[in-house]
């Protein structure tokens, strides 16, 4: 390679992270400002994180969101585990074209016209909005980025392990928990994070399907950054940035440790 | 279980969850942008009870109108939002194909053990609160904001900028964001191509430029038109970047259908943007969803 075109990709680099991090990088620096204005720096505080946690409406807000993330995320991963299966294993069976249309176009459906359609398939059920309607329009949302990452893993799969398991005379639910599943486990837990983060941060699909009693955080977060910018928000905003950071340090560790094993 | 009740599972539960609660719902939308604004509870008519029976099903069918459609033909207002969502989409999706490309090129150059902190480093923004990263943006781009601090203090310019509140910001709200989902498809693309084509055509006397337009470029192509549908048909239905960044002037048929939702109350018409916006949307999403299928297939 010529030193010049190495020195176009580490250009490329150092702008195009720089775009990406900045914001988040001043977000972070000034959730510790003791001013209230986001342009002056008035010395290091912890005042706005100390706010929060006396701060009832965010706190349920917060364990809301996760309660939801963490169920809808198991019904994606489970509908979407079994989309990919159905995707990879048949080729063929009755309305297979529309199988996969229906999954993949929620990946990028704008998320308003997925809102207002379960909104209005929830009101004509008559069923009372809240907790499980979130929930279920998020696995809904989220089950096809699912079976995306399992899929991709699928299709590399070796099926004679599976031929071998079913020769020795392992039942198709044996070989489906003893070999199937071990083999995909990194990607089926990859899109469980997927779906976990991506619920975490929906905010329209969350508002149209939820009810009274039911707000989000980012539901929370929105109309506080509506009404002015507050550097609690700021404070939040870097807990959770902080929280996803672990989260996914971890994960990329763990299918590591999968990789190198499998 | 046997082998065939494991295939009908297997295929059943995803397909019916799918059919109720993503394309019955469609049909909903349909039904209800043909209703007509009510003030009540639920807020249209007519409302369909299974208790009217066939006769009253008719009946109230003939109530059925296309008056909500008129509405969006007569207003400029839902005219001009539909327009300048595609064009902000097709800009916005030109740019990042601009930025994107020689990142994801420069990713899939790097030496190998580099490129899974490369690929965490793009997926990591993304991972965390959309709605906070645009947040941010506001902080930088308003008027006493840090650009325009910057650009003043370093003499460029001699009055701030007025970037929050614009088209701009909106333009730069959706780059951001989008980024990583242009860059994700393109390095998997350029990633897979086979190097020694480039050397092949290096030896054959061809400049690195030619090579890059004639071989990388057309191999990366499914990579492009993935990354341009899963930047274009989002973007096009934005709600929160044009209401964070647009402010009052910019339009776009997300937001507005937002706005007909939750301050109108207008369920009626939000129904019939939404499907205006789905017919717009329809012919992209095939063709995203072809791309889709033929690259796992590819990946076989």
């Amino acid at each position: 390679m010529s030193s010049r075109s190495r020195f176009l990709d580490a250009t490329a680099l150092t702008l195009g992270f720089a775009f990406l991090y900045l914001p988040i990088v001043i977000l972070v620096i000034f959730s510790f400002n003791a001013s209230q204005l986001v342009t002056v720096w008035g010395g290091f505080s912890t005042r706005w994180y100390q706010g929060l946690w006396q701060n009832r409406q965010l706190m349920d807000a917060a364990w809301m969101t996760l309660k939801v993330a963490t169920l809808s995320a198991l019904l994606a991963t489970v509908i979407g585990t079994l989309a990919a299966l159905a995707l990879t294993r048949y080729a063929r069976f009755r309305g297979r074209t529309l199988f996969s249309g229906l999954v993949y176009a929620p990946i990028v459906m704008p998320e308003v016209i997925t809102g207002l359609s379960l909104l209005l398939l929830f009101v004509s059920l008559g069923l009372e909005r809240g907790f499980w309607t979130v929930t279920v329009a998020h696995a809904t949302f989220t089950c096809g980025f699912v079976a995306v990452v399992v899929q991709s893993r699928l299709v590399t799969f070796d099926r004679s392990l599976e031929e071998a398991a079913a020769d020795l005379g392992a039942k198709p639910w044996q070989v489906f928990t003893r070999v199937t599943l071990p083999i995909i486990a990194p990607a089926v837990i990859a899109g469980f994070l997927l779906a976990f983060t991506l619920s975490l941060d929906d905010l329209v699909i969350a508002s149209f399907t939820t009810g009274p009693g039911a707000t989000t955080l980012p539901m929370r977060v929105y109309s506080q950054v509506r009404l002015g910018v507050t550097p609690e928000v700021n404070a939040i905003s870097t807990l959770m940035i902080a929280a996803v950071t672990v989260l996914v340090i971890a994960a990329s560790l763990a299918t590591k440790r999968g990789a190198a094993r499998g | 279980m046997s082998e065939r009740a494991t295939r009908r599972t297997i295929i059943l539960v995803p397909y019916l969850w799918l059919a109720v609660f993503f394309l019955v719902p469609f049909a909903i939308v349909a039904k209800m942008s043909l209703s007509q604004v009510a003030t009540a509870i639920p807020p249209y008519t007519p409302v369909f009870g299974l208790e009217d029976g066939p006769a009253g099903w008719l009946a109230k069918a003939r109530e059925l109108s296309l008056d909500n459609y008129a509405v969006l033909a007569g207003d400029r207002l839902y005219i001009d939002a539909f327009l300048s969502s595609i064009r902000i989409a097709l800009i916005g999706t030109a740019i990042l194909l601009l930025v994107g490309y020689p990142m994801a090129h420069a990713m899939a150059r790097a030496p190998e053990r580099w490129r899974p902190i490369l690929v965490m480093a793009v997926i990591l923004p993304f991972w965390t609160s959309f709605l906070i990263r645009v947040y941010a943006w506001i902080g930088i781009l308003k008027p006493e904001g840090l650009l325009n601090e910057l650009l003043l203090g370093l003499g460029l310019i001699g009055a701030p900028l007025q970037i929050a509140n614009t088209e701009t910001a909106v333009l730069i709200g959706v780059v951001y964001s989008y980024l990583p989902f242009m860059v994700l498809p393109l390095y998997a693309a350029l990633e897979r191509m086979d190097r020694t084509l480039l050397e092949a055509a290096a030896d054959l006397g061809c400049p690195p430029w030619l090579a890059f337009w004639r071989i990388t470029v057309p191999l990366s192509l499914p990579g492009i038109v993935a990354g341009c549908f899963l930047c274009f048909i989002p973007i096009t239905g934005e709600v929160v970047i044009p209401d964070l960044l647009g402010g009052s002037d910019t339009l776009m048929i997300g937001k507005t259908l937002w706005t007909e939702f939750f301050s109108n109350r207008d369920w009626p018409v939000a129904s019939a943007v939404a499907v205006v916006l789905l017919v717009i949307l329809v012919g992209p999403i095939m063709v995203y969803q072809r791309q889709q299928g033929r690259q796992l297939e590819a990946g076989r």
